[in-house]
């Protein structure tokens, strides 16, 4: 298995982690499985609903509220998920995958990840660090749940975003530290 | 006759490849169990180790979400869809935070 994605898609999902740091940013990946190659042809940003804390607590309860927030959690609504995955299938489209930032942290999965995930699909994360979008990964849990495996992820066409941000701080692109 | 479940996409290599496996139940909750004793690979995507149905799995009654209806006591008609929805969360390890 692998995920392949235009530049274009990489430069959204950048954009997005440097937009709603330092909360986590989230959003689905459209596409379609081209023999074992999930194959991204649209990119969705949605609404982190740990923003809103009295719905997301009644979606999805925390186990320690008094350390846990946008900044460290994201969550999206089942009804955003279904609103989506129609709009997708009226296209030939299916969800392949989604998408979340780590502010500050790598990016890689934490167990709260691997906990609330499903098998097949790519989650992609990427680390924002002190507002700057820097290096990404893709992960695919494992049958058994235990663990994530890495996953190969092939960037195609364009060049990378020189603008990754309509904001200041973020003019120029970061080698990933 | 029976009741048709809407299998997500991840989870279609558990069933087969269908799209939609059709059983025959009364209750939400006897359509999931029977859903996952004929498809056994199935179920510790949607239920914990304690047999409790993931947090961030939903499970929807035609166009209602079952927690605003009678849960999974919700009984069931023939033709009605059982759709499998996950809320997907996600963040960083506490103990990361923790500084």
């Amino acid at each position: 298995m692998g995920l392949k994605l235009d530049q274009k898609h990489l430069d959204a999902i950048r954009r997005h982690g440097a937009k709603d740091y330092p909360a986590e940013c989230c959003g689905v990946l459209l596409g379609l499985d081209a023999e074992g190659v999930k194959r991204v042809r649209d990119v969705v940003p949605l609404k982190n609903l740990r923003h809103d804390r009295m719905r997301a607590e009644a979606l999805l309860p925390l186990g320690a509220p008094e350390r846990e927030s946008e900044r460290n959690r994201f969550l999206i609504d089942r009804a955003e998920i279904r609103r989506v995955e129609e709009a997708a299938r009226s296209r030939g489209l299916d969800i392949v995958g989604y998408y979340h930032s780590h502010p500050d942290h790598p990016a890689r999965p934490s167990d709260y990840d691997r906990e609330h995930a499903w098998p097949w699909l790519s989650y992609v994360i990427i680390r924002v660090q002190a507002g700057e979008p820097c290096e990404h990964s893709s992960w695919v849990l494992a049958d058994d749940r235990l663990s994530f495996r890495s996953e190969e992820v092939e960037v195609v066409g364009g060049e990378p975003g020189e603008k990754i941000s309509t904001d200041a701080r973020s003019q120029r692109r970061h080698p990933s530290r | 006759m029976g009741v048709k479940v809407i299998i997500p996409t991840p989870l279609r290599q558990y069933v087969g490849k269908q799209d939609a496996v059709t059983i025959n139940a009364s209750t939400v909750a006897e359509a999931l169990s029977g859903l996952t004793v004929q498809y056994e690979a199935l179920r510790k995507h949607l239920y914990t180790d304690e047999g409790k149905l993931r947090s961030f799995v939903n499970i929807y009654l035609n166009d209602e979400d079952i927690r605003y209806l009678q849960k999974d006591q919700t009984p069931l008609k023939d033709d009605d869809i059982i759709s499998i929805v996950p809320s997907i969360a996600g963040g960083l390890n506490l103990r990361c935070i923790c500084r």
